[in-house]
């Protein structure tokens, strides 16, 4: 980096992408492996929830864990803190 | 005892053909037998990177429908006496590859006795990309250090765990390798680019080489002779690498801090 660009703040580029990368690829791998309905479930449940809530659709997570014989489906909706707003 | 490699990437232009030609040629100096295979049916490229487009007589699909003998599809390398190239059909026919057709000629190849067998994928998750890594025993996922080809690339990673002829049958798995291609230290190091480190811990696997972005890889394609042979490239010694890494040998990986630069150009950038 020569003078000139030490004293332009920019924000580091790099790291952005990498910060994202962590949480869209480990939002990927949950639901790999799971049921092809998946993500059309957790788009009708968002859209079903969004009749009475207005909420982020980030706030909706679904989690599907397999423990031995029989696997859970996970649910959950970090709710706004004012509802409605 | 052959071996079945697949270079894949999900996402197109990362260096898949670029990396299939030079690990292939790579290999095949150190005097296996190789054989390399276009799986980009519709697309035919291999052959321009190998230098050897204008002997495609017959192709992958014509030994499938059993137009020709295996023996007359293959193209001798003219530099290489072990190594041997198979062209992908130029067909529109997305059908023309089938997995019984795939498996008879890994088998005929395997049959043959090749050391090697590198099966170069199309872009994407579509037939020919999930032919080109069904039958491989190791894996090497091209990645360039931006996010579109990292996504990707775990996509493709979840391909191999789960839809390939080894992960089915409970065979321990495809062996799984990272190469980054088009790597720039010195944006690396001016935090405008992911740097190996990032990539391997995002995707959590090894990584069998770095390439460094250059206009040798252009050179090449054009000249249509494997970059891996322009021995004055630090691009052909990172392949070199690769390959060495490949067939089991410990090496540091080079080329990941940028040269040296004089007073005056860390002082007034540039």
């Amino acid at each position: 980096m020569g003078l000139l660009a030490m004293f332009r703040s920019k924000p580091n580029s790099a790291s952005i992408a990498k910060e994202r990368l962590r949480i869209i690829v480990a939002q990927e791998r949950v639901g790999r492996g799971g049921p092809d309905y998946l993500p059309l479930l957790r788009r009708e449940l968002l859209q079903v929830i969004h009749k009475y809530v207005n909420v982020d659709p980030e706030a909706v997570q679904i989690n599907l864990e397999r423990e031995a014989g029989h696997e859970v489906l996970e649910f959950s909706v970090a709710l706004p803190e004012k509802p409605g707003a | 005892m052959t071996e079945i490699i697949v270079v894949t990437s999900g996402k197109g232009g990362v260096g898949k053909t670029t990396t299939s030609a030079s690990m292939a040629c790579g290999l095949a100096r150190r005097g296996k037998r190789v054989a390399v295979i276009d799986f980009d049916i519709g697309l035919r490229n291999l052959d321009l990177i190998m230098g050897c487009e204008r002997r495609v007589v017959y192709d992958f699909v014509n030994v499938i429908n059993g137009d020709c003998a295996l023996k007359q599809a293959l193209i001798k390398d003219k530099r290489l006496e072990t190594l041997h190239v198979l062209a992908a059909s130029q067909t529109r026919d997305k059908d023309a590859l089938t997995e019984e057709g795939v498996r008879r000629v890994l088998d005929e190849l395997i049959a043959e006795g090749f050391d090697y067998i590198i099966c170069d994928s199309p872009a994407g998750i579509e037939k020919g990309a999930h032919l080109a890594m069904y039958f491989a025993d190791r894996a090497v996922v091209v990645v360039n250090p931006e996010v579109s080809s990292v996504r990707d690339s775990d996509r493709i990673l979840g391909l191999l765990a789960s839809k390939t002829h080894r992960s089915a049958n409970g065979n321990g798995g495809v062996k799984e390798h990272l190469l980054l291609t088009r790597y720039n230290a010195r944006r690396v190091a001016n935090g405008e680019m992911m740097s190996v480190g990032d990539i391997k811990e995002i995707l959590g696997l090894d990584v069998i080489g770095v390439i460094p972005e250059s206009p040798d890889v252009l050179a090449a394609s054009n000249a249509g002779v494997p970059v891996i042979f322009n021995d004055d490239s630090d691009v052909a010694s990172a392949y070199g690498d690769a390959v060495a890494r490949l067939l089991g040998e410990a090496l540091p990986l080079r080329f990941l801090e940028e040269p040296k630069r004089g007073f005056f150009a860390r002082v007034f950038g540039g």
